[in-house]
């Protein structure tokens, strides 16, 4: 609580250096208008104007906000292929490309923290492994997969695989590294003390690994786990880039460069960033539910 | 099982048992003779005493590396090939075992010795994807072999070398240098004031943790389609973990020092430069070992929104539409090296300037 005034003028601050940088982004255009019309222009007028065009350099912040709630609530209650009208999203709501955009995610993070964890306890546990895999995966984040992405997905579209699985794919990708770097250090984490207490009670490797290993990573995998959900998303949508604009919360962004549509490229980049931040509290919240069960809640 | 584990047994019975089936099932003339030998020779030279194994290891990897070379002109779909594949690789594997195994002198020479386990095994995941390829025909617009790639790379340096200036030169080292810059003001700016830092702390970080690339579409339209639109992107991806690492950095010192500080009447220039610069610095670093894989990263995607006929994201987004699959990976051969480079150059000077920190001592 002691942060919420400190953060909240910060949010506030930063909306109306929002506000007061709209003016001068789209003051151009408002003028050029203007002067076809040949009508004098107040100061008022252009403030008011280009707080409210169709196709701003910069919306203002209520417009965006004017737009999530047009094509999420009011899509779906009224709109003719909402959800209200034929028990199917409507595919110009984004509830809709943010639930595409979800599915990808969340299969390419529950593949890629399983796939990290697999990895990190084959190197902590396996020398050779330690000293030839770590390196390489720290390399292979230094490959852009990002930028790759269209490449996989036209690759895996020539071999008869499209929809979903490639997008995972990608998340996967980016979501596994964390994963491993965490729990590496978490499953390394007991102290010699603990283990020798341990062998002391002649514990066999698993129960080595069951009862002080795994536990004592927890805190270390859920802090990786909200880095990797957040790099899952971020792969999910760069991966809708090149399927041709046809779902997700990256097609939304690509089809609103392509046409213009400014408010629409906001509004999405908004659902995305709601979409995260939502994972990440989420995330945040098992932890505080498994560390305070496991006692180990600060 | 202990003991098999830590003498390698493991992938040495693999591998023998992938050569006796490779003996068992081909033919005269399937398989070259010398990968028969190499492998042969690899079997027993893990049976010398433990007190040779540096030089058994030599020549372990002299002979894998006859047996790969020999083995790949034979590459077909056939039992003795990937038998033989097979034993190759668990004869890698057991190289691997071998050097990790291996005491660790000190110095230079210690950290050449930790550099042999990655490079055997990157060069056997090179090899094994070279084989692979050939072995079942992959076809070449689907993966190409390592050697197309490396064709391609030197048929054309000069493309490669344009759309890395582009891309990385004037796109992400620019915005890097801005976004980092920009960030670090602003942090020295934000420390003086605790209210400020309260409030700006957890915003920078959940905006760090935002799908910050979004914006791509948006700069490509403000600023153009050449390479200042690029950068834009950049600074907006760089700014925020670098920001919330200095400004937490900034905060690492103690009360106890700053109070030292205090009483040799410092100011608060003298007492940035002396203690909290420094103490900051394996902070500071962290943020921008972050931003260094993020930048290329960003001018990358950036291109996709748009860009000049030229530059890293414009011929990996055109090549693919071409099927010239080939150049793609030139490119991400190019992007992977100049991106393990740029990460590298900022931990080498971290370890050079943070040398005090426990985690750099302990090497």
């Amino acid at each position: 609580m002691r942060a919420l005034i400190p953060v909240a003028t910060v949010i506030a601050a930063l909306i109306a250096l929002w506000y007061a940088a709209v003016v001068p982004m789209n003051a151009q255009w408002t003028r050029d208008q203007a002067a076809r019309a040949g009508a004098e222009l107040t100061l008022p007028a252009l403030i008011s104007d280009t707080m409210s065009q169709s196709r701003p350099r910069l919306p203002a912040p209520h417009q965006v906000a004017a737009e999530l709630w047009r094509s999420t609530i009011i899509e779906e209650m009224t709109g003719r292929r909402g959800w209200w009208n034929t028990g199917t999203l409507s595919n110009r709501s984004l509830i809709y490309h943010g639930w595409v955009t979800l599915s990808a995610t969340l299969l390419g993070f529950a593949i890629g923290s399983g796939l990290g964890i697999a990895l990190a306890v084959g190197i902590v546990y396996n020398r050779a492994m330690d000293a030839s895999v770590m390196p390489w995966a720290i390399a292979s984040q230094t490959i852009p997969i990002l930028a790759i992405a269209p490449m996989i997905i036209v690759v895996l579209n020539a071999l008869g695989i499209s929809g979903l699985i490639p997008k995972a794919i990608i998340s996967t990708y980016l979501s596994f590294f964390p994963v491993v770097v965490g729990m590496v250090k978490g499953l390394r984490a007991p102290d010699q003390m603990q283990l020798d207490l341990m062998r002391t009670y002649s514990a066999s490797g698993l129960a080595v690994f069951l009862k002080l290993r795994w536990p004592s990573s927890m805190p270390y995998l859920f802090a990786s786990l909200k880095v990797a959900i957040a790099a899952a998303l971020v792969g999910a949508i760069v991966a809708e880039l090149p399927t041709g604009a046809v779902a997700g919360l990256g097609a939304r962004l690509l089809s609103g460069s392509y046409y213009g549509q400014t408010v629409q490229i906001w509004s999405a980049l908004f659902a995305a960033a709601i979409l995260a931040a939502t994972l990440v509290a989420l995330i945040g919240l098992i932890q505080r539910i498994t560390l305070k069960r496991m006692g180990m809640a600060a | 099982m202990r003991l098999l584990r830590e003498t390698g047994g493991l992938q040495w019975m693999v591998m023998a048992a992938a050569y006796l089936s490779a003996v068992g099932f081909g033919g005269p003339g399937t398989l070259p003779f010398a990968a028969m030998a190499a492998i042969f020779a690899v079997v027993l030279l893990h049976l010398v005493p433990r007190r040779w194994s540096a030089a058994a290891a030599l020549a372990i990897a002299a002979c894998l590396a006859l047996a790969g070379w020999s083995l790949l002109p034979f590459a077909a779909r056939t039992l003795p090939f990937i038998a033989m594949i097979i034993a190759t690789w668990a004869g890698a594997w057991l190289l691997v075992a071998l050097l990790a195994g291996m005491p660790r002198k000190a110095g230079l020479w210690g950290r050449v010795q930790g550099l042999f386990a990655p490079v055997v095994f990157g060069a056997t995941l090179l090899w094994l994807w070279e084989a692979v390829v050939r072995a079942l025909d992959v076809p070449r617009v689907i993966l190409p072999a390592p050697s197309a790639i490396w064709t391609r790379i030197i048929a054309s340096p000069d493309i490669l070398w344009v759309d890395f200036v582009q891309t990385f030169v004037k796109g992400a080292l620019s915005g890097f240098a801005i976004g980092v810059g920009a960030a670090f003001v602003f942090a020295l700016l934000v420390d003086r004031s605790d209210f400020l830092r309260r409030g700006l702390l957890p915003v920078g970080n959940f905006l760090a943790a935002l799908p910050i690339i979004g914006t791509a579409p948006i700069m490509v339209m403000w600023f153009g389609f050449d390479w200042p639109s690029k950068a834009a992107v950049v600074v907006a991806m760089v700014f925020f973990p670098v920001l919330v690492n200095t400004v937490q950095g900034l905060a690492a010192t103690e009360r106890m020092q700053r109070d030292l500080m205090h009483t040799y009447s410092a100011t608060w220039l003298q007492s940035l430069i002396k203690l909290r610069l420094p103490a900051a610095m394996p902070f500071i670093f962290n943020g921008l070992k972050i931003a260094s894989t993020l930048a290329l990263i960003g001018a990358i995607v950036a291109e996709f929104f748009g860009s000049p006929t030229r530059g890293m994201g414009f011929r990996i987004s055109t090549e693919v539409g071409r099927l010239q699959l080939d150049m793609v990976w030139a490119e991400i051969a190019v992007a992977a090296l100049a991106g393990s480079l740029f990460y590298g150059v900022w931990a080498v000077l971290e370890r050079w300037v943070t040398f005090w920190h426990p985690s750099q001592r302990g090497r």
